[in-house]
């Protein structure tokens, strides 16, 4: 591997507190281009300590004022905090409104705060594509502390729970029944769900009735032995207005990462495992993708696309032909 | 790894409003139609000081700063922003200017380091097309 190369020298200036360095790296690692790649191969041996933290819930639930409201709380405890805020792009243009900041500005020119708005171009699940790659670049760079705010999520937009160390779901006060809270998806995943919005009417109830309906059956965890469950989630009010219930949920998030942290000395963090999953597979597709591309197999893949769709053949007749395609490559 | 077959990134911009007048109408028209035109818009408010317009293109790492002013207040609050992102090293940063501005300050506001001052009546058109003819990043 090369050092000394400009790209290094990116890695290591973000590495060292340069935030225009950091900034420009993120870019790049967003862009998934080549310098970005070989900075991620020199930082990611230095990631691994930051507490990741999602946070995720409907469009206008709050996600964003309350992210703006834990910074301020985390950095009254002198720690930095970096902020990953995901905006959905176009599927028409690509284009995108990132409009998350718009809550976050009160900590500009405080150098330890940084704040980065993605585009999540196309990719699905409420993240952007290199998500995981950014949060690792922050890591690396000195921030204990991430956040991970998705684009507006609805019931099963899951993907979030598999790359945080700890998942927030927020909600806010009449956002449906106790129906809803049983359904399966999102409120599963969530460590922490917190009914924000607690300075209108109903908030109270919202918390009872989800607190009823997340919390119960912990006789049957037990009775469940070791088939997979659904996580037994806190359940929080909190007003991201008015700062009430903030410091109580940092400090819940805190106590989870402290627990996290304990149980890694003796097991592999199950979370940790699914982001290494996540991340290669991300890579695996892209490589394929890109693999496909090369002016060598473009034409074939254009055919086994059109063949596809005009049902000639069946997708997963076209799918073994590609990979045939490019193990032919592979081999010879 | 890049691929030729790639398409480009698309083109970062920042949309903000320096200073203390509340009319966002234009400012939000524009954000939207360069959504429409393919940019990824960071759209930032109301009552941005020059601080948090630079704070936020350097951590956005973005290639234009679209300011929307109709306060009047141009003459101060542009020079300092430009100042700003040149004193952070975002020299190459192209910095565009929009609202209510008298033709008599455009050429002291070139420059200071606006490269280019759209007065009422430009398209979302006229803008997407500078933009994409004069950013200056290649990268």
């Amino acid at each position: 591997m090369s050092v000394g190369t400009g790209d290094s020298s990116l890695a290591d200036r973000a590495r060292k507190g340069d935030r225009r360095a950091l900034a420009r790296l993120l870019s790049e690692v967003e862009n998934r281009t080549a310098a970005g790649e070989q900075a991620l191969r020199l930082l990611y041996p230095q990631a691994g300590n930051a507490h990741l933290v999602g946070v995720t819930g409907a469009p206008g639930s709050g996600k964003s004022t309350l992210v703006a409201a834990l910074v301020t709380a985390a950095r009254a405890t002198g720690r930095p905090v970096a902020v990953i805020a995901i905006d959905p792009s176009s599927p028409i243009t690509g284009g995108a409104i990132l409009g998350d900041r718009v809550r976050m500005q009160a900590h500009a020119g405080d150098r330890d705060v940084f704040i980065r708005s993605m585009a999540s171009r196309g990719h699905p699940g409420g993240l952007a594509a290199s998500t995981v790659a950014a949060a690792a670049v922050l890591d690396a760079s000195g921030f204990p502390l991430i956040f991970i705010e998705t684009v507006g999520t609805g019931q099963s937009e899951v993907e979030v729970a598999s790359i945080a160390d700890t998942t927030v779901v927020v909600q806010a006060p009449e956002m449906g029944d106790e129906v809803q809270a049983i359904k399966a998806g999102l409120l599963e995943v969530a460590d922490i769900v917190v009914v924000n919005k607690s300075d209108r009417p109903g908030a109270d109830r919202a918390a009872s009735q989800l607190r009823a309906m997340l919390t119960v059956g912990a006789q049957h965890d037990r009775a469940m032995g070791d088939r997979p469950r659904p996580k037994r989630p806190d359940v929080l009010l909190g007003s991201a207005m008015t700062g009430s219930g903030v410091p109580e949920l940092l400090a819940a998030l805190d106590r989870r990462d402290a627990a996290r942290r304990e149980r890694g000395a003796e097991t592999l963090d199950a979370a940790a495992l699914k982001r290494a999953e996540a991340q290669i597979s991300g890579i695996l597709a892209q490589r394929v993708s890109d693999q496909l591309r090369q002016p060598g197999r473009a034409d074939e893949r254009s055919a086994t696309l059109r063949a596809v769709a005009t049902h000639e053949i069946d997708p997963f007749t076209a799918a073994d032909r590609l990979l045939d395609l490019l193990g032919e490559r592979g081999e010879g | 790894m890049t691929s030729p077959a790639e398409p480009p990134r698309p083109i970062k911009v920042l949309i903000a409003k320096p200073g203390l007048d509340g009319h966002d109408r234009g400012a939000k028209v524009l954000a939207r139609g360069l959504r429409d035109e393919g940019f990824e818009v960071v759209y930032t408010g109301l009552r941005q000081t020059p601080e948090m317009v630079v704070s936020a293109a350097l951590q956005e790492d973005v290639d234009v700063v679209g300011l929307s002013i109709l306060s009047g207040a141009h003459m101060t609050l542009l020079p300092k922003i430009c100042a700003g992102l040149r004193e952070q090293g975002l020299d190459d940063v192209l910095v565009t200017a929009g609202g209510i501005i008298p033709d008599a300050d455009v050429a002291a506001l070139k420059e200071t380091g606006v490269s280019k001052v759209f007065g009422p009546g430009t398209t979302i058109r006229e803008v997407a097309e500078y933009i994409r003819g004069n950013v200056r990043r290649s990268s």
